[in-house]
């Protein structure tokens, strides 16, 4: 085997993107956070100026990913999944608490959320799991053990409890579906989402009634499969009861501030000045830019602190008062054409190992990237996650350049496979 | 498939978003006006009204500052009313009131609260105001009128209404604007630009800076002073004249067009429309619907003229060479038009122009207009052709000044005559009224003044006006611009002689004052009125027009009094002392002086209400 040059193989059409979301991110945070008498843009007393920091952090971190051997992912991923569950129980004990959620380490004035780290170590454990020759999904067994190793960490996570990051890691079931997990999983999930979120504003008897009637004319025109009446009654039997538990779930299961976060969704009526501030004033941050925006730091909403977090997980609402929709659509397309490129990237690697990581990344990053912008422009119930490379924070920048660039390491790498 | 589904959804996932973004950021306007709502406060300043001075340059009109409450709804938190309401010593009912008012308004905007407090007034207030969030004290101005008199012409200063605010986006809620009078006319002028600052609010609605480092804030123009064409003393000694009395008096000066006086009887003191009284003592002055002050009857009254119009009469007979200087006509107490039909004449014998004039003879200028009707076989053509020669003067139309109101008055073209005649058959003898100032001619006193002026100047006039001198501002140019009249100058001077020999031994001669060449010439006002709605005949308005010195005119005066019985009674005697005070400002005749400024008509207006019989001449 013949080690080449690791900068020859490297996609620089993905570290371009990744350096401009870093640098944009940045510009915004500046402004999303610069106090009212100016200082320079090294003050680390700033959000800023940590940000910075950060980011200058983050250069011998990729150099280290870039040069260390790529099999090592691939050898210690198991030992790297056990470190983060490790670490996940270690919060019950030395966890402390944020906004009612235990899911950081603290030393000294900097934090470390160790899901943020889990979900490299959880996709390097599935890349490893799926790469391995023996592994079938079509094995129930196997299937098992896939889930398992994505389902561990999202019950020690829901019980932090932070469902954002719980989220994140039932996304990678996308990643199981392309590896040949049977499709229903994908399908019942995605079918109890919906049927969760019409259950709330449709009454349970209305819907219940019209999922009757869709698997009715579903049986009539079925000619594939076999026809087995008991199959669809069973199957409306239990649709049926999903419905009708959603209300119990939403009354009872549900956190107060959960529930608040979908009622601002679906009710037009709700108190602006308390629950529903938060929606408002990011929709309102983001609508007042206009085409053009109001300018880079004369966004009047930003500048007024009108967005609570707008420096991390309301990021984006700086981007479309101070840029417009020229700004967001620019921001999005750069997402969007990072994703489409790791995808492909994924696809054309010749180990199943990076294929797998490749996807577990994208599907990542994407899901992130859908539930931070959507809910800020009320398009998904609020819920506190990250925009990858954009929003401030230490532990969530690094964590997304050691996700990133292990990949780019591997892909780099893959002539080396064989 | 499988292969398919993440990039689908990505894709899928970006467009929705991306329809979403362009629905809030381009479509939806409301989400720029709640983020300026937001995060942008205004504040006003508001700069001083221009000063106001008379010709003399005597100041009339200053300003005072003054205080008002203004309450921003949305921004009331932990009020404690009952204090409030101690501290501006109002009642419960007003609060609620002014408050739901303020929110009907606007929830977000300001309103005025409580309006137009003396520093005294706001003191215990202010000391306390922090504890009213919601609630500030805008700094304005106010008028200080200097002198007593001469509302009419000032007008006054009053709050904008909702009309306006959707008018013209300059006035805000509580602003104010100027009304009637000069106040109106030019009230851009007076007015200046308020100042504008925008600041950057954060999410406590505390001020963190000025919005874009106060790249659209404006500084406060001041307002320009006005310096009036009035003489103040001229002004006031007219309306002192016209205490108890109702009516209306313009004087101007002939070469100009400048007003010097513009008198509307009764009046009143500006300063009653100022401050927290003004609403209550505007509801009382507007209220008053018999003896009705606010009704300029100097601009606004329009009457027969009766005989000062036959100046004109004769004047057009000259220019239309149908008579000349020595045309005579021998009266017999009237003039017979028609079977049973006659015009009654105080005078008697032969009259030319001049005695025609100073004995205000009807026979003569009835025979002048007959003349002059008939000259063209068609009526029609010669009444618009009379027509013409009367517009010249300014009359029937609106005379163009720097005030507010107006009415245009009256002279009668063939068109009118073809509507009472549809079947045709009306000639000069139909219409033979006109020649002595009734008919269907209705004049106002400042027609008639600027008709005097313009026979002063023996065949032009400018149009009349009421401010001199704008500071920083340039005058219209329309009132350096002169009309010249349809009459040759040459036919002025038998008139102005007939008007001369009025005071020497003509119906005014009773008022003659020494050394002083005085041209006049009374007249008599038929009127009438609906009461208990039968038209009833009132007492006569007495009517005079004058101007001196013979040779050199400074001013040129009309005076109206109402229900003043004849000319030379109550409006000549006023003209006279007008004249005289401007002129020599010294009143050599006390005794008339004395008399006009006692005299009362009250029982004349009183028979509006009384049923008494009124007083006609016949």
């Amino acid at each position: 085997m013949k080690n080449q040059s690791v900068s020859s193989n490297i996609d620089w059409i993905t570290i371009l993107i990744y350096t401009l979301l870093v640098i944009m991110g940045w510009m915004n945070i500046y402004s999303a956070s610069l106090p009212l008498e100016e200082t320079h843009i090294f003050d680390l007393s700033q959000n800023y100026g940590r940000q910075l920091l950060f980011i200058v952090l983050s250069l011998p971190l990729i150099l280290v990913i870039l040069n260390i051997n790529a099999k090592l992912f691939e050898k210690f991923a198991v030992v790297f999944y056990a470190v983060g569950i490790i670490l996940l129980l270690g919060l019950f004990a030395f966890g402390t608490t944020v906004k009612g959620q235990m899911n950081w380490y603290r030393i000294g004035s900097f934090g470390f959320q160790p899901s943020e780290i889990v979900k490299i170590s959880c996709s390097l454990l599935l890349a490893k799991f799926l790469s391995d020759s023996q592994t079938n999904l079509k094995i129930l067994k196997n299937q098992y053990i896939a889930l398992g190793i994505m389902i561990i960490p999202v019950g020690l996570i829901l019980l932090q409890p932070d469902a954002g990051s719980a989220m994140i890691f039932l996304s990678l079931i996308f990643v199981l579906n392309r590896e040949g997990l049977p499709s229903w999983y994908l399908w019942t999930g995605a079918i109890a989402v919906i049927v969760f979120f019409l259950a709330l504003f449709v009454k349970p008897l209305f819907l219940i009634g019209f999922i009757l009637l869709i698997m009715i004319i579903h049986f009539i025109f079925n000619t594939k499969i076999s026809r087995n009446p008991i199959v669809y009654i069973l199957l409306f039997i239990l649709i049926s009861g999903f419905t009708l538990s959603v209300d119990y779930v939403y009354e009872n299961v549900l956190e107060p501030h959960q529930k608040d976060r979908i009622d601002v969704l679906f009710n037009d009526n709700v108190d602006m000045k308390n629950e529903g501030y938060n929606l408002n004033q990011s929709m309102i941050t983001i609508g007042s830019g206009g085409l053009t925006g109001k300018g880079y730091l004369e966004g009047t909403q930003t500048k007024g602190n009108f967005v609570p977090e707008q420096h991390s997980d309301y990021i984006f609402t700086t981007v479309g008062e101070e840029w417009g929709f020229i700004g967001t659509f620019v921001v999005i397309a750069l997402f969007v054409t990072l994703f489409l490129r790791i995808i492909k990237l994924a696809e054309n690697q010749k180990s199943k190992f990076s294929r797998v990581y490749g996807y577990c990344v994208a599907t990542i990053l994407f899901t992130h990237f859908f539930v931070n912008i959507s809910m800020q422009i009320k398009l998904f119930p609020t819920i506190g996650v990250p925009l990858p490379f954009f929003s401030y924070g230490g532990s969530s920048l690094w964590s997304f350049t050691l996700l990133l660039f292990i990949f780019i390491k591997l892909d780099a790498n893959k002539v080396n496979e064989w | 498939m499988r292969k398919i589904l993440l990039p689908t959804i990505v894709i899928i996932s970006a467009i929705i978003i991306l329809i979403r973004l362009f629905y809030l950021q381009i479509i939806d306007d409301s989400l720029k006006i709640k983020s300026d709502n937001n995060a942008i406060k205004i504040e006003y300043d508001f700069p001083e009204r221009g000063y106001i001075y008379d010709r003399n340059n005597k100041l009339l009109v200053a300003n005072q500052p003054s205080y008002d409450i203004m309450v921003i709804p949305r921004e009331i938190k932990d009020l404690d009313t009952l204090q409030l309401c101690q501290l501006l010593k109002i009642d419960m009912p007003y609060f609620k009131n002014k408050l739901e008012k303020a929110i009907v308004y606007s929830p977000r905007l300001p309103s005025v609260f409580l309006p137009q407090l003396t520093k005294l007034e706001y003191a215990a207030f202010q000391e306390k105001i922090r504890k009213f969030k919601g609630f500030y004290i805008q700094k304005r101005f106010l008028r200080d009128y200097q002198i007593d008199y001469a509302p009419n012409i000032f007008g006054y200063i009053t709050q904008v209404n909702e009309a306006i605010i959707t008018k013209n986006p300059y006035y805000k809620s509580g602003d104010l604007i100027g009304k009637q009078g000069v106040e109106q006319e030019y009230e851009e002028v007076l007015r200046g630009i308020k100042g504008v600052k925008y600041f950057q609010k954060d999410r406590f609605n505390k001020i963190i800076g000025s919005y874009k480092d106060g790249k659209y804030d404006t500084i406060a123009v001041q307002g320009s002073d006005l310096t009036l064409t009035i003489d103040a003393e001229l002004q006031k000694y007219g309306e002192e004249l016209m205490v108890n009395k109702r009516g209306g008096i313009v004087a101007i000066e002939p070469k100009t067009g400048e007003i010097l006086a513009l008198i509307s009887a009764p009046s009143y003191d500006p300063a009653l429309l100022v401050g927290k009284d003004r609403s209550k003592n505007y509801t009382r002055l507007y209220y008053d619907s018999i003896a009705k002050p606010l009704y300029d009857r100097s601009l606004l009254a329009e009457y027969p003229p009766g005989s000062p119009f036959k100046i004109l009469t004769g004047l057009i007979g000259l220019q239309e060479e149908v008579v000349d200087e020595d045309t005579g006509f021998i009266c017999r107490h009237g003039f017979s038009y028609g079977r049973g039909a006659f015009m009654k004449c105080h005078d008697s014998g032969l009259s030319k122009l001049h005695n025609g004039i100073y004995n205000s003879c009807n026979t003569y200028f009835a025979n002048v207009f007959k003349k002059t009707i008939d000259k063209y076989k068609n009526p029609s053509y010669s009444v618009d052709n009379w027509n013409r020669h009367l517009q010249s003067f300014g009359l029937g139309n609106y005379l163009g000044y720097d005030l507010p109101i107006g009415r245009k008055g009256r002279i009668p073209s063939s068109g009118l005559y073809e509507k009472f005649y549809p079947n045709g058959g009306w000639r000069s003898n139909t219409i033979i009224s006109n020649a002595i100032g009734q008919g269907e001619i209705d004049v106002t006193p400042m027609q008639l003044a600027n008709m005097m002026a313009a026979i002063a100047n023996e065949g032009y006039y400018y149009t009349p006006h009421i401010v001199k001198k704008i500071k920083n501002f340039q005058i219209d140019k329309k009132f350096t611009t002169k009309h010249e009249t349809t009459i040759d100058k040459q036919y002025f001077k038998p008139i102005i002689d007939g008007l001369y020999d009025v005071y020497n031994v003509g119906t005014a001669k009773s008022l003659k004052v020494k050394d002083l060449a005085i041209c006049g010439k009374t007249g008599t006002a038929e009127n009438f009125m609906k009461i208990n709605g039968k038209r009833t005949q009132l007492t006569d308005h007495s009517i005079f027009v004058a101007f001196a010195p013979k040779d050199n005119p400074k001013i040129a005066i009309a005076v109206l009094v109402e229900n003043g019985y004849w000319g030379n009674r109550y409006a000549g005697p006023i003209a006279t002392l007008m004249i005289e005070k401007y002129i020599n400002n010294v009143i050599t005749r006390k005794d008339l002086e004395n008399a006009m400024l006692t005299k009362s008509l009250q029982p004349e207006y009183d028979k509006y209400v009384s049923g008494l019989p009124f007083t006609i001449n016949h």
